[in-house]
């Protein structure tokens, strides 16, 4: 899917995708970081259930869109990543007491 | 420059957008002693084309090009005049005269200003071909950007697909970056080439023609280039899995792919002007709408202009020359004394320059009916997940226009406001009942153009007049 390229050095930090920690980079948004650490789908549609993963990277497209520190809906392209965040993948639309 | 926590009430002139035209409007605006503030959603100052100019991680190396770089100096100049540079500055509306609403931070809030510069710039137009939803589908201004901002480069089987220079410049950067591309699938049809060549004598004095011509050699040479490409369908079922083409011939192949880049040229971001009643005319010339405005770049509400991009597809240098247009005009209105001749001037001499052979880029990267009018079960809409038989049946019933449509199937009723279908559902209903795009209009748009939450909008300053609209005696 995605590599740095060997000149893109910046200090690494920790965020937790679904409870797992993982390395970003200083610098990421949220998006960057998910398709760097391989985690390439995003969400799945609140219509049909289907898989979707981030597409335009400048806050157009919507396909993105995560759970970030309890705060849903939130553009994965457009926030940038901080130690400790925790990013929760959204599953369809959301059920009651969910 | 300030720091964005003292965020005055007023300005003289608040510009949208921190990308080339807004970096040049802002940057002239201030220096000619007005309070001006630059509102940008990115952390970092570029907009797209110059995406993270002062914060990439790729340093100074050779892989995004020397076109790329020259955006530092003019991101220093503009921020190192007296300007209120505001990054993570989200414009969701335009509510009433010279009124914008801003979040920042997770609180909004109204600001004043004498003129508004929209420097919004481009986003790429839909691409609507079967599978372009699929994870590991991605636009290449997305992948660009992710290069730009984070050193990312695709691993695995890459295909690069579409046309127009940036998909072009992307597939040279990658080759710089020693990513193996597996194919580029053009699909610009030979045609173009042929209508193009009446265009070709402006284009011969273009500062585009040399470096766009080194630039494609330079992918040919080292990719396999398969031109004429007339069908495209993205195959796979929790991603994608492989890209099916066929050419104008008949040829027909399928390759297996991790990653498939899609691009067919950019179109104006036109939300935020939309919303707040910009003027917008059909361009069959770049098959999409632009806005109405005079030589300043002024439109029809008054103090509001539109520079770069958002006015017009034309480049990052006409974009610097029309937002020190715009700045121009702003200065003028609010300071009559300061004539700016020299600085008009030069604006238009640049201006006429890097719009010299637009025309032939226009007609030689004009995407095919066939990639902009899709068919069956392809989806149009991605976020209510509509096809393009929903939307065909829809004007079958004699569904009138787009705003009409949205009761039928909710097409464009989605978080991305039909940025990703509006020009697509223009096009296909205007071909279906055999009118022109202008006649069939776009969405009606409203704020706020981005998403708010109700916290913020109940958290902004209410007003005497706000309360007494809704209180009771």
């Amino acid at each position: 899917m995605f590599r740095r390229h060997t000149e893109a050095r910046r200090p690494a930090l920790t965020i937790r995708i679904d409870g797992v920690a993982t390395e970003a980079r200083e610098g990421d948004s949220i998006a960057a970081a998910m398709l760097a650490a391989g985690h390439l789908i995003a969400r799945k549609t609140p219509v049909s259930g289907a898989p979707r993963a981030p597409y335009c990277l400048m806050g157009v497209c919507f396909e993105c869109l995560v759970t970030v520190d309890g705060v849903g809906n939130r553009q994965g392209c457009m926030v940038l990543v901080r130690d400790g965040m925790r990013i929760e993948t959204q599953q369809g639309k959301r059920e009651y007491g969910a | 420059m300030n720091a964005s926590a003292d965020l005055r009430e007023r300005y003289d002139v608040a510009v949208v957008g921190a990308g080339p035209a807004g970096l040049a409007a802002a940057g002239l605006c201030a220096r000619a002693g007005l309070a001006t503030v630059l509102l940008d959603e990115q952390a970092a100052p570029g907009g797209q084309v110059y995406r993270s100019v002062t914060a990439s991680p790729l340093g100074t190396n050779t892989v995004l090009g020397p076109d790329y770089w020259r955006g530092a100096a003019l991101a220093r100049e503009a921020l190192a005049s007296d300007l209120h540079y505001v990054p993570g500055a989200n414009v969701w509306g335009l509510l009433r005269e010279g009124e914008i609403a801003v979040s920042l931070g997770s609180r909004s809030r109204l600001l004043q200003a004498t003129r508004i510069i929209l420097a919004t710039g481009a986003m790429e137009r839909p691409f609507p071909i079967p599978g372009w939803t699929l994870p590991g589908v991605m636009s290449a201004g997305g992948a660009q950007i992710l290069l730009k901002s984070s050193g990312l480069i695709p691993q695995g089987r890459t295909v690069l697909a579409g046309c127009g220079p940036l998909l072009w410049l992307l597939a040279w950067q990658y080759l710089n970056a020693d990513v193996r591309l597996d194919a580029v699938l053009d699909t610009a049809p030979r045609a173009n080439w042929r209508n193009a060549l009446r265009h070709a004598a402006s284009f011969a004095l273009s500062p585009y023609l040399i470096k766009g011509l080194r630039l494609i050699l330079a992918v040919r040479r080292e990719a396999q280039v398969i031109g004429n490409v007339a069908e495209l369908e993205a195959q796979g079922s929790e991603s994608v899995e492989a890209v099916v083409y066929r050419t104008s011939r008949g040829e027909e192949r399928r390759l297996p792919v991790d990653m498939l880049i899609l691009h067919q040229g950019v179109v104006p971001n036109a939300n935020l002007a939309l919303s707040a009643g910009v003027t917008h005319c059909w361009s069959d010339a770049q098959l999409c709408f632009l806005p109405v405005l005079d030589a300043f770049g002024s439109s029809n509400v008054p103090g509001l202009s539109i520079a770069g991009d958002g006015a017009g597809i034309a480049g990052a240098e006409a974009a610097e020359a029309r937002g020190r247009l715009a700045a121009v005009a702003a200065i003028r209105a609010i300071k009559p004394q300061l004539v700016l001749a020299a600085e008009e001037k030069a604006a238009r001499a640049s201006l006429r320059r890097f719009e010299r052979g637009r025309a032939f880029l226009d007609v030689l990267f004009r995407p095919p009916p066939r990639f902009r009018l899709p068919r069956g079960e392809t989806l149009v809409c991605r976020c209510e997940e509509v096809s393009a038989s929903e939307v065909l049946d829809a004007v079958a019933l004699d569904c009138p226009g787009p705003n009409q449509m949205k009761a039928f199937l909710r097409c464009g009723m989605g978080p991305c406001q039909g940025r990703l279908c509006g020009l697509t559902v223009t096009e296909m209903m205007a071909q279906a009942r055999g009118v022109s795009p202008q006649e069939i209009g776009y969405y009606r748009l409203r704020p706020p153009v981005k998403p708010v939450t109700l916290a913020e909008l109940a958290g902004l300053p209410t007003t005497e007049a706000a309360v007494k609209a809704v209180a009771r005696e």
